[in-house]
């Protein structure tokens, strides 16, 4: 069954089509990429998903419930947790503080429950920190925990994106660039870490430049070019496809 | 933070406190109302940290919420005779109330352009004050009478006996240090860091960002107007002229140079500013000159202000596994305390 169904997405920036008439679904439990030459709307597909652009026309469906319209943080509520493609952290708070932000939406204690210290809240507030310490360690970052999040390399700071992500529980997550920056050691950590999330159950959706992470790491691709889907299917029939070959490499008819 | 100042930090404020609190035993009247007046300063700094500070909102008409709470409390008390500490929570609640009505359309603007919707919004409020919308605020001549608060029935005049009222105050500034401490260790706390720093990755991390701002603002508003009840009961008679612009842009300046976002920055800011020129009464007009240039050095030289908040530490017990997650957590990382 697909987690993620999308059906014609359509969005313009001004007269610029950034995504047109893109439609196909993921389906649960697989690493899912989403690759295509620079400009080719991956970025756009991602953020009309988590509800940070609007669609012009067409619809989102995430479980079957139509999320077009849903603001971003109840998509991440409903099970959609991401990372961004320029890192987004809270670079002045520390690492922990960082996680605790993706816990956020699992937790519930308000203004009033902390200010009289409620034994709810505090309760609340250990198990969080607990959870968030726990992602930590899933993705290698626990002896960072008290440190600021801008004195993390570059690396790491991809990595805490992914267990803040992960803090929020979600059924699926969507990985924008996660090995930009990084080092062919850290790539291959990364591909490994890949697949311990998925082997957590959790749906992984990712757009990558590095084609052989791409390769190594998904199970089903989706080629986007011009804002329009050019192919789908597995690493090996992507690969064969002449017509992502042209997208990537220009065809024969441009030579002269 | 170094390890020696986090070591003299506890007894450091220790000190401070008692020192706080033995005043009334070596002061004067006027010294003591000048206390008073840091005091009410302190907690007016402290109401705005939580939206200025924390949510890092450009808010500078917080004046307009404590001019509700105090005019609020004026009118019941003067009209009806109701105890002024009565009308505590429902000053907080009038002026809350308020900043909900008003914030609710400009909340999503950003930095400068809310800046600018506050300064019109703190106007608005005085000018509505003296032209005597309703009927009801008395003009420009205000309203005189409001009754001292009274505590099992010792009235505490804040005119005749400032000693009394400094404790009345003190309380309340405990209580709020206290509750304001533990909001900002929480949840709610972070959220409002966490759209501080970064809006869209706090969205993206599942923060309904307009709510918590607007929260800020109901909550920043309903303290200004319990301090607004507290200073009306103090000077027992208010008008348009004790809320005027200027007040907002101070309670602003508390903020900013004692360092947004930090309990005890916003503290010794309320002192700095309103306890420093009367220290230096005389130097007559020279002090506000000084004043003016100390203020244009910290901006150039210490941007975060004074004493900027200091980062967090978190006890992490073990995983008790109802959490979630990727398993209990090992016991190499359980039971630790993490701090920065």
């Amino acid at each position: 069954m697909s987690l993620l169904r999308i059906e014609n997405a359509t969005r313009y920036f001004g007269g610029l089509m950034a995504v047109g008439d893109v439609s196909f679904s993921v389906p649960e439990g697989l690493v899912f990429g989403l690759i295509g030459p620079n400009g080719a709307g991956k970025t756009t597909v991602f953020n009309l998903i988590t509800g940070n652009y609007r669609l012009d026309s067409g619809k989102i469906f995430f479980r079957g419930e139509d999320i077009s319209r849903m603001p971003t943080h109840r998509v991440v509520q409903r099970g959609i947790a991401r990372t961004f493609q320029n890192i987004r952290l809270f670079s002045g708070m520390t690492v922990l503080e960082n996680v605790l932000a993706g816990r956020h939406c699992r937790m519930k204690a308000g203004p009033i429950a902390a200010m009289l210290r409620l034994p709810s809240q505090r309760i609340e507030e250990r198990r969080a920190a607990a959870r968030a310490m726990a992602e930590l360690l899933f993705v290698g970052l626990a002896g960072h925990a008290g440190n600021l999040a801008k004195n993390l390399s570059y690396g790491n700071q991809r990595l805490l994106e992914i267990a803040r992500a992960l803090a929020a529980d979600p059924a699926l997550i969507i990985l924008d660039e996660p090995a930009g920056g990084m080092n062919d050691y850290e790539t291959t950590a990364l591909v490994e870490l890949i697949s311990k999330i998925r082997n957590r159950g959790i749906t992984v959706m990712l757009i990558e430049h590095d084609m052989s992470l791409v390769m190594r790491a998904c199970e089903r691709i989706v080629v986007l070019e011009h804002g329009k889907k050019i192919a789908e299917g597995t690493p090996g029939e992507v690969q064969a496809d002449p017509a992502v070959i042209e997208a990537y490499l220009g065809s024969d008819d441009e030579e002269f | 933070m170094t390890a020696a100042a986090r070591k003299i930090k506890k007894p450091l404020y220790a000190v401070i406190a008692a020192c706080w609190l033995a005043a009334p035993f070596f002061l004067g009247n006027y010294q003591l109302d000048v206390l008073n007046n840091i005091a009410i300063y302190a907690l007016l700094g402290l109401s705005l940290n939580i939206i200025l500070g924390y949510a890092g909102m450009f808010h500078m008409g917080h004046g307009a919420f404590f001019a509700v709470g105090a005019y609020a409390t004026a009118i019941i008390n003067t009209t009806w005779g109701v105890p002024v500490l009565w009308l505590l929570p429902l000053s907080g609640a009038a002026a809350g109330l308020f900043a909900l009505v008003v914030a609710r359309p400009i909340i999503h603007l950003r930095g400068d352009y809310l800046l600018i919707v506050t300064i019109g919004m703190v106007e608005i409020v005085r000018i509505a004050l003296v032209n005597n919308v309703f009927g009801i605020t008395g003009g420009s001549n205000g309203i005189f009478g409001i009754d001292a608060p009274s505590v099992f029935g010792r009235t505490i005049s804040g005119i005749v006996a400032p000693g009394d009222f400094f404790y009345l105050v003190t309380a309340f500034l405990a209580f709020t240090i206290t509750v304001f401490y533990l909001l900002e260790h929480s949840r709610f706390g972070r959220a409002l860091q966490f759209l501080n720093q970064d809006p869209v990755a706090a969205e993206g991390s599942g923060i309904d960002t307009a709510r918590y701002r607007l929260a800020a603002f109901g909550i920043g508003a309903f303290w200004a107007g319990m301090v607004g009840n507290l200073y009306a009961s103090k000077v027992t008679f208010i008008s348009p002229e004790s809320f005027s612009f200027w007040e907002s842009v101070v309670m602003f300046m508390i903020v900013i140079l004692g360092g947004a976002g930090s309990i005890p920055g916003v503290l010794l800011g309320a002192f700095l500013i309103i306890g420093l020129p009367e220290m230096f009464q005389g130097l007559q007009q020279y002090r506000l000159l000084l004043f003016g240039i100390v203020l244009v050095a910290m901006m150039i030289f210490r941007p975060q202000g004074i004493l900027p908040p200091a980062p967090r530490s978190y006890d992490v017990a073990e995983d008790d596994g109802e959490n979630g997650g990727p398993g209990s957590t090992p016991d190499d990382a359980a039971g630790v305390e993490v701090r920065p």
